[in-house]
C-alpha cells in the first residue's frame, strides 16, 4: 500500500485515540484513508477534518493535554502553518505525533518531493527553545513502524514527535507488514499514565493546568532548564541510524529518507567502478547521531551528503567530524529526484578528483 | 447581641463560591471578568460538574483564568480556544468543556475556529466577554470596537472608513444550525449578574445533554482601557454598548 494508507492503518492499529487533519497534497490519502475506514466504528478513535492547519494542530494540543494519543498530518506549508502550536505542546511538555510529507518550497512551491524542512524540523521550527524528536522513514514499512515508535517516544519524554517523510515514500507503494491491532488505553489507564492531563477533576484531585505560559523570569528559566535536560536525555537514549558497509569504505555517503535508499544504488555502481563507498543513514534526524558520523568518519577520504535541498543536514554532519575530512553536498531541488548515475558523478566530482 | 452569635450557618446570606480560589485576582477594580469567574465556579459547583469540567483559557486578560476557578484548564494560544476545546469535548465526551474568551480571540484571531466549532455544533459551551477594547496589550481597538470609540490604536475615535464596522460575531453564531443556544447578558447590576448565571447555567445543560454550541457573550466594561471609573463605565456601557449590542436571547432550541 502506500505509505500515506500505511500511515492511517498503522494509527489504527497503534490505538490511536485521534486524528485532526486537513487536506493537503501529497498526504491527503492519511485523512482520506482514516475516513474510509471509519475507526470511530470500530477502535472508537475520532477523525476529524479541521477548518484549517492551525485549528487541526490545536485540536490536537487540546487532545494532548487531556492525555490522549492524538495525531495530525500535512505537508510543509501546512506543517509551517501548525509551527505555533508545535511550539505551544513543546513548551507544555505535551506528547504527540505530526507527520510532514514534505514537497518542495518555499511558498506554495511545488506538490513534487523534497527535503528542505529539516533545518524546520531539527532546529525547533517555531519560536522558542524546544526540540521535537524527528524520524526519518525511507520505506512504507518505516512509514508504519515510525507511528508507535513515535506515539512511544513522545509519552516517554513527554515531547512531540514528528515523522518527517518526503513526498516518494508518502506516495510510493511497497508491501508492509502491519502491526498487531492494539486496544486504545482505558480512561483509566490514561489517567493513570498521565497524571498531569486535563481531563476533569475525578476523585477530586489537585486541578490540573497544561500552559506554556510563565511571567516570572527565573521560574521561565526553570521551565526551559527542566526542557534542556530532557532533550539531553533523548540525545543520550534515542539517537538512532543504519549504517551500509561502511566499514571498509573509503568515502562516506550521508543520506535520509527515500533519498539513502538511490545512494544504495550509486553506491552499487561505485563499487563496481572500485570506489569503496559506505552509506551512513540518519534514522533521528534530532537527535542527530553525531557520535555515529563520527565514528563512520575515522579513517575516510571524504563525505558526501545527499539530500533533496540546498544543504542542510550537511551542516550537522560538518559539526559532528568537525570539518576534520572533506564534506560535500550535493542536492537536487524543486521536486527533481538525483539518479543513482548522478549521485556517482557527483561523488567523483566534488570529493575523490578534488 | 455580640459578633459571634451574628456568625452563624443560618444567618448567613453569601459565601465564596467553593470553586474559586481564595488569591487574589490580576483584574483591575471595576472589571467584569471577576463577576462572570464568579458565575461559572457557582454554576459548575451547583450541578456537581466539578470532576467533568474542562476550561480553556485564552491569550487576553482572562489568560490567567486557570488559576481562580478550581477545575481543570487549558490554556489556549490566541484565538484557538474552540479548537482545543473540540477535541477535549471529542476525546472526552463525558466531560463539559468550555471556552472563556475575549473579543479579540474570538472575534478577530480566532474568527474562523470560533465559526466551525460552533457550525459544527460541538457541544461545548463558549463564554465571550465583550468589552470593545483590548484590555491586556493596553487598550487597543477590537473588532467590537463602537464606531466613534476612542483606543489607542483609534486615537481619534474609530472610522468606518479605516478601521471597518464592529463585528457582530454573536449574531453571526446565532444564525448557524450548529449553535442551540446563543444569548447575550450584563453583569452591570445585580439581576444582570443573576440572569447571566441563568444563560450560563442553561449552556452548560445543554453541553451535558450534547445539544451542539451555547454561546453566552457577556457585554462588559474595562473601566482600566475605557479611562473611566467603574461607576462610569457601567453608565458608558449602558448609553452606548447596549445600544449596539442589545441583551437578551439571540436563539434558544
Amino acid at each position: 500500500m502506500k505509505g500515506n494508507e500505511a500511515v492511517a492503518h498503522a494509527a489504527i492499529r497503534y490505538g490511536c485515540d485521534g486524528y485532526f487533519g486537513y487536506p493537503i497534497t501529497p498526504q491527503s490519502e492519511v485523512l482520506e484513508t482514516l475516513e474510509a475506514l471509519m475507526p470511530w466504528e470500530t477502535t472508537g478513535m475520532v477523525v476529524l477534518q479541521a477548518e484549517s492547519e492551525v485549528a487541526a494542530i490545536n485540536m490536537v494540543y487540546g487532545g494532548a493535554a487531556s492525555g490522549k494519543a492524538v495525531m495530525t498530518s500535512s505537508s510543509s506549508p501546512g506543517i509551517s502553518l501548525k509551527q505555533e502550536g508545535i511550539s505551544y505542546m513543546a513548551g507544555a511538555f505535551l506528547p504527540a505525533l505530526i507527520l510532514n510529507v514534505m514537497r518542495g518550497g518555499p511558498g506554495l512551491g511545488t506538490i513534487q518531493p523534497s527535503q528542505a524542512d529539516y533545518f524546520q524540523a531539527t532546529k525547533g521550527g517555531g519560536h522558542g527553545d524546544y526540540h521535537l524528536i524527528v524520524l526519518a522513514p525511507s520505506s512504507v514499512q518505516e512509514m508504519v513502524d515510525f507511528v508507535g515508535l513515535g506515539f512511544d517516544l513522545a509519552f516517554k519524554y513527554r515531547v512531540p514527535s514528528m515523522i518527517l517523510a518526503d513526498g516518494i515514500v508518502g506516495q510510493m507503494m511497497e508491501k508492509v507488514v502491519l502491526p498487531p491491532f492494539r486496544p486504545r488505553r482505558t480512561d483509566e489507564e490514561i489517567r493513570k499514565q498521565c497524571p498531569w492531563a486535563t481531563n476533569g477533576r475525578t476523585g477530586k484531585r489537585k486541578r490540573n493546568v497544561v500552559t506554556s505560559l510563565e511571567l516570572e523570569s527565573s521560574r521561565m528559566e526553570e521551565v526551559n532548564h527542566r526542557l534542556q535536560e530532557c532533550y539531553r536525555e533523548i540525545e543520550k537514549a534515542e539517537t538512532r541510524c543504519e549504517e551500509i558497509d561502511t566499514d571498509d569504505a573509503d568515502y562516506l555517503i550521508v543520506a535520509f529518507g527515500s533519498i539513502a535508499r538511490i545512494c544504495a544504488k550509486a553506491m552499487e555502481l561505485a563499487r563496481e567502478k572500485g570506489i569503496k563507498v559506505g552509506i551512513l543513514r540518519p534514522i533521528t534526524l534530532w537527535p542527530f547521531p553525531k557520535e555515529a558520523v563520527r565514528k563512520a568518519a575515522d579513517g575516510k577520504k571524504g563525505i558526501l551528503c545527499v539530500e533533496l535541498n540546498a544543504g542542510q543536514m550537511i551542516e550537522d554532519v560538518r559539526l559532528a567530524i568537525h570539518d576534520c575530512i572533506p564534506v560535500e553536498h550535493y542536492g537536487r531541488l524543486g521536486g527533481i529526484i538525483p539518479s543513482p548515475t548522478e549521485i556517482v558523478e557527483a561523488l567523483e566530482n566534488k570529493i575523490i578528483e578534488k | 447581641m455580640e459578633l459571634k452569635d451574628i456568625i452563624k450557618e443560618e444567618n448567613k446570606v453569601y459565601s465564596k463560591p467553593e470553586l474559586l480560589d481564595d488569591v487574589h485576582m490580576h483584574y483591575c477594580p471595576g472589571c467584569s471578568h471577576g463577576v462572570v469567574h464568579k458565575l461559572i465556579a457557582e454554576v459548575v459547583a451547583e450541578m456537581g460538574l466539578t470532576e467533568k469540567t474542562v476550561g480553556i483559557s485564552p491569550v487576553g486578560c482572562a489568560v490567567f483564568a486557570y488559576n481562580y476557578i478550581d477545575v481543570d484548564w487549558v490554556e489556549a494560544a490566541h484565538g484557538r480556544a474552540p479548537a482545543v476545546a473540540t477535541a477535549i469535548s471529542r476525546l472526552w465526551p463525558e466531560d463539559v468543556v468550555f471556552t472563556y474568551q475575549g473579543d479579540g480571540d474570538m472575534a478577530a484571531i480566532g474568527t474562523a475556529e470560533t465559526i466551525h466549532a460552533a457550525n459544527r455544533g460541538e457541544n461545548i459551551v463558549m463564554i465571550f466577554i465583550n468589552n470593545a477594547i483590548y484590555g491586556m496589550t493596553g487598550g487597543q481597538m477590537a473588532p467590537t470596537t463602537l464606531i466613534g470609540q476612542k483606543t489607542a490604536t483609534t486615537p481619534y475615535g474609530r472610522r468606518v472608513d479605516l478601521n471597518g464596522h464592529p463585528l457582530e460575531i454573536t449574531d453571526i453564531l446565532a444564525t448557524l444550525p450548529g449553535t442551540c443556544y446563543v444569548t447575550r447578558q450584563a453583569v452591570h447590576t445585580p439581576a444582570g449578574a443573576r440572569k447571566t448565571k441563568a444563560a450560563i447555567k442553561k449552556a452548560f445543560e445543554n453541553a451535558l445533554t450534547k445539544k451542539g454550541t451555547s454561546v453566552v457573550e457577556v457585554v462588559s466594561t474595562c473601566n482600566s482601557g475605557w479611562k473611566l471609573s467603574p461607576v462610569k463605565a457601567n453608565e458608558w456601557m449602558e448609553e452606548n454598548m447596549f445600544k449596539h449590542y442589545p441583551l437578551g436571547d439571540l436563539k434558544v432550541d
